[in-house]
């Protein structure tokens, strides 16, 4: 008893000791690289629909999603796109380039494992949930349709 | 004089001596403070010129505990035993590098407190009269501890701004009961502590309620103060873990004063975004063994206590959510017999 009892006082003093972080600075940058990611995947898909009038709008959608993650896992082998995210956090985790990035870098972490059981089944390590929750979230959807 | 007082304290009256030192970091330690104080610096990356960084370690170890016999003018025949232990999963860097030397091995295992543990396991062996010459070494590398308990290097995410950075460094020393070198008079053996933290990003603070408890225990089974030390050096602590343990030693009545250190503070410069400041075996290792060693044979410093502190947890550990314990053991190293 005597123990938990420290061990909160504790870790509320260690809560209270560490300094805490300025949320504005890095929430601005967030922002403005994400919006400009965001941009550019726009840019994309107007392009696209301009030079190619074939394409219908949702192939479209997904040749600039295919070019966003073409080009995050590529600055990602580079090593360059740790620091990109280093700096701008959410900014880019959040649009389909953190989604590339979390199945490139791993991939490339344990590629010295093997092809198999190194990159191949490491490389969901962290996407691995998202994969899972999307998948999960579709079917609940899906029954809620089957019901209506 | 007594052998051992109290429940955690050893002395040691035949004098065992650290005759040899060595410390090889790799390129971002080197631009750090202490550059100019390391044996060896890799300048070109943090490979090693190997394949992976798990070898790249391998390697760190094997060059430090050359350098640390050589630098002793020994032989390899000389060690009679190699004690080692590092931060990978059953402790691999240390085994692997031993398989490369005919000395017989002993493989430990304290986390970050690994430098100050054989230090001090060390000395009990070779004043106990059982071993003439034991060498011990440890390493921690950046890349393969991120790997192991991390995440991928090149993931875009950004480190709590309670973390600290992995030393990718190793050193090593030879402890003889010959040939002349600073003293290793005492040790305190620390207990496992646990104040509830499971944030595995705070190590600083799992580890500071250990690192207490060692200090506290060393003072009073040797009657000392923290004044009678030239320096208290604590291993990885880092920026907001030394404040935590000044804050501690001073609910208890003791005050950490100028000569209280951190080796997790000295090794980087601010601006090499390190955040809290070093960690790792590697951070206590090549900073004990390059400045600190090379002022104790200069004779600057007379007597050091060196505590460094290990966090106990692994990965199962803390996904599992349990809580971070904490260790820290302590050696007192005095300046050369003149």
């Amino acid at each position: 008893m005597q123990e938990q009892e420290r061990n909160i006082r504790y870790n509320a003093y260690v809560e209270a000791k560490i300094a805490k972080t300025h949320a504005w600075p890095s929430l601005f940058n967030s922002f403005w690289v994400g919006g400009l990611i965001c941009t550019l995947g726009q840019l994309c898909n107007d392009l696209i629909l301009l030079w190619f009038p074939s394409v219908s709008t949702q192939s479209a959608w997904a040749y600039t999603l295919i070019i966003l993650i073409f080009l995050a896992s590529f600055l990602t082998g580079l090593g360059v796109f740790d620091k990109i995210g280093a700096f701008a956090g959410a900014g880019t985790i959040v649009p389909i380039t953190g989604f590339s990035n979390s199945i490139a870098s791993p991939a490339i972490e344990f590629k010295n494992e093997g092809i198999i059981f190194g990159m191949c089944a490491k490389m969901f390590i962290i996407a691995g949930p998202v994969i899972v929750s999307g998948t999960v979230a579709s079917m609940i959807v899906g029954l809620i349709y089957l019901f209506l | 004089m007594e052998r051992k007082r109290g429940n955690q304290t050893v002395f040691f009256n035949n004098k065992p001596k650290i005759i040899g030192h060595y410390s090889i970091v790799g390129p971002k330690e080197g631009k750090g403070h202490l550059r100019k104080y390391f044996s060896q610096i890799e300048e070109k990356d943090d490979f090693f010129g190997q394949k992976t960084y798990e070898k790249a370690e391998r390697v760190m170890i094997e060059r430090a505990l050359d350098g640390a016999i050589k630098s002793a003018n020994a032989k390899y025949s000389d060690v009679h035993l190699f004690m080692a232990g590092d931060l990978l999963n059953q402790i691999i860097s240390s085994s692997y590098a031993a398989r490369s030397f005919d000395i017989p091995y002993v493989g430990v295992f304290g986390a970050c407190s690994t430098m100050a543990e054989s230090l001090a396991l060390s000395a009990c062996l070779v004043d106990g009269g059982h071993f003439d010459t034991i060498a011990c070494a440890t390493s921690s590398h950046f890349s393969t501890a991120e790997r192991q308990f991390r995440f991928p290097l090149e993931l875009g995410n950004q480190r709590p701004p309670t973390s600290q950075w992995t030393v990718t460094g190793s050193g090593a020393d030879v402890v003889s009961i010959k040939g002349n070198g600073p003293r290793i008079t005492s040790a305190t053996f620390g207990k496992v502590t646990d104040f509830g933290i499971n944030d595995v990003n705070n190590m600083g603070a799992a580890m500071a309620p250990a690192a207490m408890n060692t200090l506290i225990a060393h003072f009073k089974d040797t009657n000392t103060t923290p004044d009678d030390y030239d320096l208290i050096l604590s291993g990885d602590l880092g920026k907001l873990g030394s404040e935590i343990l000044i804050d501690l030693m001073e609910d208890q009545g003791y005050k950490l004063g100028l000569n209280y250190k951190d080796c997790g503070q000295m090794i980087f410069k601010r601006n090499q975004n390190v955040l809290m400041g070093g960690s790792g075996c590697g951070c206590s290792a090549t900073v004990f063994n390059s400045i600190i060693m090379k002022k104790l044979i200069a004779g600057e410093y007379k007597k050091v206590l060196f505590m460094a502190t290990g966090a106990l947890l692994s990965t199962t550990s803390s996904q599992q959510g349990d809580t971070v314990p904490g260790i820290a053991h302590a050696v007192v190293i005095e300046g050369v017999e003149k």
